[in-house]
């Protein structure tokens, strides 16, 4: 069994994050690390993994992103995955959802060239863009089922079962591998990478694809060819004090709870 | 000679820090308040694969190097040094003489939990009347019929009586020298043997969420085969281990400097008095810069003796082989000098905070209690002070 996972290198969401003059992510000024929300996905890959008894599984990380988006494999491969593939190409620079699809796509379709691809695994949504369409688009663009916000996965075979949380009910999706699907923060905490894992992963295997070694035009990807643009950016402005209650009389208790049902906090 | 930390290090620093603060720091407070071994947080350490880090991959380890198990020790100590003392001992007391020791079939039996960090081992040296001074040791053990019999009492011994603990090897006379010394042993007690008390866990200065207690033996009996390594070489098989430790509680110590200077430098920008941050005042940030100045020595001491220990089993690049000589001043010399560093730093950090260095609500208060005992466990300063003396060629007592 193969199965791909999606890692996403992303700047750092504790850190002050700034704007290109083209709007797009400043990359290059802030500390980047693998998407958090990705982790998830990459544990859910390794559990897989380590509950097919005797089977063999392969957990490749795949990456779409500049060079160093290596550490979001990395990071991936230090957890346990086995091995690793790094797109990177100028071109991709400033891509939109549509066109990451697609570079993704082709990647995990010469990821199947050596083995078919039987599930590819994704995060909720990346911490950065939060955009949560990727995962969709992907299924669309390979032509397989999409299963998306799965907390719980059982595997038997080639038969999944997906638990999926939504606001309003639970469902129960069954579905016959190769499947995309995307798994959410409550699918079960990461693992730390070990000190076994860390000096591991320097002897795993990572390939390293430009967008001709995919047979993707560069035409068609980068922020030339988005269907979409970003116009303007602007820093949140800094929040303004807020209204102070000075109980001098013992109506302090009444002016906070009439503001809390103002704000239909209670 | 040379060293640096690799970037492997730097990187499963940030993996550890990342743990101590998400996993421990939170409730390190609490746990210090209540006297509370946190079973729990030993087994996540252990899915961390902190207890195995420099056991082999075959039990399953991480065959790793001792530097790495300083920087496990300095970044767990750097939040709660309660359960960087766990940590140190669980490793060098209690993992590595029976890695170091054991038959295979002891290896078997203990390490594989031990190493997961599902279980903890204590090691029994000290006694009431008996330190540094091994020699003076009263605990007994008699072989009969194919047992030995242990009778006795130990103090101070660490992780020895938490519900995950499974044996304690403890030293005991086994019988008298030719010269009329005592022939020392060491023998493997499994906890739950009949005779073998974990007494009430002590009420310390400080570690309050470390698990120490002393011991009591009453006939306890373990079979013959629980004797770990030459009859006879108990004393001398623990003093092999011991420079490991010096390096280990000194990186500890360079933990707890870290904690103190992080703490300081940010309260010294956030308080302030007459307007001013209080870091402005010469007097107080001068004390801060001789905090820096003790952590940055106290850390390339402690590296440098990890590193040699590395270098002397070639798991380390950068300059010539040290010689045992060499490990064993620099492990005294790292010891000595970052454990009273860490007593002196911890008095700053606290004066750094005024009245609430001297309130339980700030963390740096712990650091303060916590300081006291790395200049005692592992050997005493006075005794660093008289090997280093020693390693000088000085006929000291």
């Amino acid at each position: 069994m193969k199965i791909v996972v999606l890692v996403k290198y992303v700047p750092d969401a504790t850190a002050d994050r700034q704007f290109e003059s083209d709007h797009t992510v400043d990359r290059a000024g802030v500390p980047g690390l693998l998407s958090e929300l990705d982790e998830y996905a990459v544990e859910q890959a390794l559990q897989l993994k380590e509950k097919a008894e005797g089977e063999d599984v392969e957990v490749v990380a795949l990456t779409v992103g500049p060079e160093a988006a290596a550490e979001a494999v990395k990071k991936a491969l230090q957890m346990g995955a086995d091995s690793g593939v790094h797109v990177t190409d100028e071109a991709i620079a400033g891509s939109d959802y549509l066109a990451t699809s697609q570079v993704l796509a082709a990647a995990v379709r010469k990821v199947g060239e050596s083995g078919a691809v039987d599930l590819v695994l994704c995060g909720m949504a990346s911490t950065d863009a939060s955009g949560s369409v990727v995962p969709a688009m992907l299924a669309e663009r390979l032509d397989l089922p999409q299963v998306t916000l799965g907390s719980v996965i059982e595997r038997q075979g080639d038969q999944v079962r997906i638990k999926r949380d939504g606001d309003t009910s639970t469902e129960v999706i069954g579905a016959t591998l190769p499947i995309v699907l995307s798994v959410t923060d409550q699918s079960g905490e990461a693992r730390y990478p070990s000190f076994k894992g860390i000096m591991a992963a320097k002897k795993k295997p990572v390939e390293t694809w430009s967008l001709a070694d995919l047979g993707v035009d560069a035409g068609e990807v980068g922020l030339d060819a988005a269907w979409s643009k970003v116009e303007a950016a602007e820093a949140r402005p800094p929040r303004t004090q807020g209204e102070i209650v000075t109980d001098e009389d013992g109506s302090g208790a009444t002016a906070l709870v009439d503001f809390l049902a103002s704000k239909k906090f209670i | 000679m040379s060293f640096e930390i690799s970037e492997d290090h730097e990187q499963f620093r940030r993996v550890v820090r990342d743990f101590a603060e998400k996993t421990i720091a939170p409730h390190a407070a609490q746990w210090d308040r209540d006297h509370h071994f946190p079973v729990d947080v030993v087994h996540q350490m252990g899915d961390l694969g902190l207890f195995g880090l420099t056991a082999p991959e075959e039990l399953g380890g991480a065959d790793g190097d001792f530097t790495s198990l300083c920087v496990a020790i300095e970044e767990i100590g750097r939040v709660d040094q309660s359960m960087g003392i766990t940590l140190e001992a669980a490793v060098g007391l209690g993992i590595n003489p029976i890695q170091t020791f054991g038959t295979p079939e002891q290896q078997q039996t203990w390490l594989p939990d031990l190493v997961a960090g599902r279980t903890l081992a204590g090691f029994g040296l000290t006694e009431p009347g008996a330190g540094s001074d091994a020699g003076a040791t009263r605990t007994r053990a008699e072989l009969r019929d194919g047992e030995w019999v242990v009778n006795g009492a130990k103090q101070f011994i660490t992780n020895s009586g938490s519900e995950i603990t499974s044996v304690v090897t403890v030293t005991a006379r086994t019988g008298e020298r030719p010269d009329g010394r005592p022939e020392l042993s060491a023998i493997m007690l499994p906890s739950g043997t009949p005779g073998f008390t974990a007494e009430k866990a002590y009420d310390k200065l400080g570690w309050h969420a470390s698990d120490t207690h002393p011991l009591s033996f009453s006939d306890a009996r373990v079979p013959e085969d629980h004797l770990l390594g030459e009859r006879g070489r108990g004393y001398a098989q623990f003093l092999a281990t011991l420079d490991d430790g010096r390096v280990a509680i000194a990186a500890l110590a360079v933990g707890c400097l870290q904690a103190c200077l992080d703490m300081s430098v940010q309260y010294a920008g956030e308080r302030t008095t007459f307007g001013v941050p209080i870091g402005r005042k010469q007097g107080l940030a001068f004390q801060v810069a001789d905090l820096e100045v003790m952590l940055a020595a106290s850390r390339q001491l402690t590296y440098r003796a990890a590193w040699m220990r590395d270098a002397m089993a070639g798991r380390a690049g950068g300059g010539s082989t040290p010689s045992m000589q060499d490990f064993k001043q620099a492990a005294a010399v790292a010891k000595l000098y970052a454990t009273e560093a860490a007593v002196t730093g911890t008095r700053i950090a606290t004066q750094v905070f005024g009245g609430y260095g001297f309130m339980e609500e700030y963390p740096v208060t712990r650091f303060y209690r916590d300081a006291k005992v790395l200049e005692i466990g592992e050997g005493t300063s006075e005794v660093q002070r008289m090997l280093i003396a020693r390693g000088l060629g000085l006929p000291v007592e």
